[in-house]
């Protein structure tokens, strides 16, 4: 098969990926057309043999944050950015509304690692290569996601910390 | 007996991604920590959650603007430009165009594109068997070849180096077009499979189209627009895949990034 095909194949991941990432599916599928066009034009760049899928998320996650930065100079890449919420919550919205509204608030770079480890089912190895970041980063941001979500999702403050379990 | 349980297994251990030794210790351990223990349920289930949230995108259908974003040339305009079209659609239209009484698809107008297409695919069926003149001038001259179609076309021609797919230019002609004059260049491989590339300098509607893919009869024709040029790589004898690599390669020098 070629490498085209298989891009081809990995569309419906790469869109489900970038709804998950960006919440509404016009802006998604932007950011999709974006990482296609890139991915096709970097092709050569591609070495055969390695992991097609990590290499184009590493494309879409090149892609969306130079997006990011260029529509909002200065939105909070940095994992410890203060997070600006984006709707009040609703007490009667359903619980995927919430979940959507929760991933939304997460700080980026720690909705990504959950995302490609939750949706995508990357290993870590794979979500570490993907984003060109150390295995320790995925699992610590992996960690603070999760444990923000969580509150978030029992309507509980964030804690600062987390708990060091022994 | 084992290592501590931390907090990168707790993790794997909500994501389903321990070995089963490790998967029966850390269980173990958070039978004796009940809030930990619940606190890593949670997190599974939220992964659940997740994926059941998105689990519909990956069966709806691709937007046509996706599928185009895989072509060659890098310009958005282009994609936006033929965003409407349905590759699927073109096809079927182009097939069914003119010579079976009309049946274009209503998706996709009969614009000046399909019609490239289509002469461009009758031309290669009529020149491309021919053993004793395919062409009017050689490559042997192909200074003079470009020089004179270009002259005739009113506007600078290029016949774009394919020996890095395969093929060498055999030569070319001048042909009889809808409005005027076009060119035509043909080039063969080792095998003897010859694809042509058809010229037109004078498309009415001026504007610019991403690839497109037809096929008439036996024949496969990627063509597109650019301006007042259009272009169609054709073939009967290579399978869609490779003359669309064909077809790239002589993209990319005719419309440079």
């Amino acid at each position: 098969m070629t490498e085209a095909q298989r891009l081809v194949d990995l569309i419906p991941r790469l869109r489900r990926y970038a709804r998950a990432l960006v919440g509404d599916r016009a802006t998604a599928d932007d950011l999709v057309q974006d990482t296609l066009e890139r991915a096709w034009a970097k092709l050569h760049l591609y070495r055969r043999g390695t992991d097609l899928r990590a290499w184009l998320f590493t494309v879409m996650h090149n892609v969306h944050v130079n997006r990011v930065r260029a529509s909002r100079p200065t939105d909070m890449l940095e994992d410890e950015m203060p997070e600006l919420a984006q709707r009040a919550a609703q007490g009667d919205a359903l619980l995927v509304r919430d979940l959507d509204r929760g991933i939304a608030r997460l700080p980026a770079d720690q909705r990504a690692v959950l995302l490609l480890v939750t949706l995508e089912e990357m290993s870590y190895e794979q979500v570490a290569s993907t984003l060109g970041i150390p295995i320790g980063t995925v699992m610590s941001r992996l960690s603070r996601a999760r444990e923000k979500l969580r509150a978030m999702m029992l309507g509980q403050p964030v804690a600062s910390k987390l708990k060091v379990v022994k | 007996m084992t290592e501590p349980v931390n907090e990168h297994d707790l993790q794997a251990y909500a994501d389903g991604k321990l070995p089963e030794e490790r998967r029966a210790a850390v269980a173990a351990w958070l039978a004796s920590h009940p809030e930990d223990a619940e606190r890593i349920e949670n997190y599974r289930r939220l992964a659940e959650e997740l994926r059941g949230t998105y689990q519909g995108v990956l069966d709806e259908p691709v937007p046509e603007r996706l599928q185009l974003a895989l072509r060659p040339g890098r310009t958005r305009r282009l994609a936006r430009v033929a965003m409407w079209v349905v590759l699927g659609a073109a096809l079927g239209a182009i097939a069914g165009w003119q010579l079976h009484s009309m049946q274009a698809s209503p998706v996709v107008a009969a614009d000046g594109a399909t019609v490239l297409a289509r002469h461009a695919a009758v031309a290669h069926a009529t020149y491309s068997p021919e053993v004793r003149h395919p062409v009017e001038v050689g490559a042997d001259q192909e200074t003079h070849l470009v020089a004179w179609l270009s002259k005739r076309l009113g506007t600078q021609l290029r016949a774009p180096k394919l020996e890095s797919v395969g093929y060498s230019l055999v030569g070319g002609r001048l042909l009889p077009g809808e409005q005027g004059p076009v060119a035509h260049f043909m080039y063969q491989c080792k095998a003897g499979t010859r694809v042509t590339l058809y010229v037109r300098s004078d498309m009415a509607s001026n504007r610019s189209t991403a690839f497109r893919y037809a096929r008439e009869g036996s024949v496969g024709v990627f063509y597109w627009v650019d301006g007042k040029s259009g272009y169609a790589i054709s073939s009967g004898d290579i399978s869609k895949e490779d003359l669309l690599n064909v077809a790239n390669a002589a993209y990319q020098q005719l419309n440079p990034p």
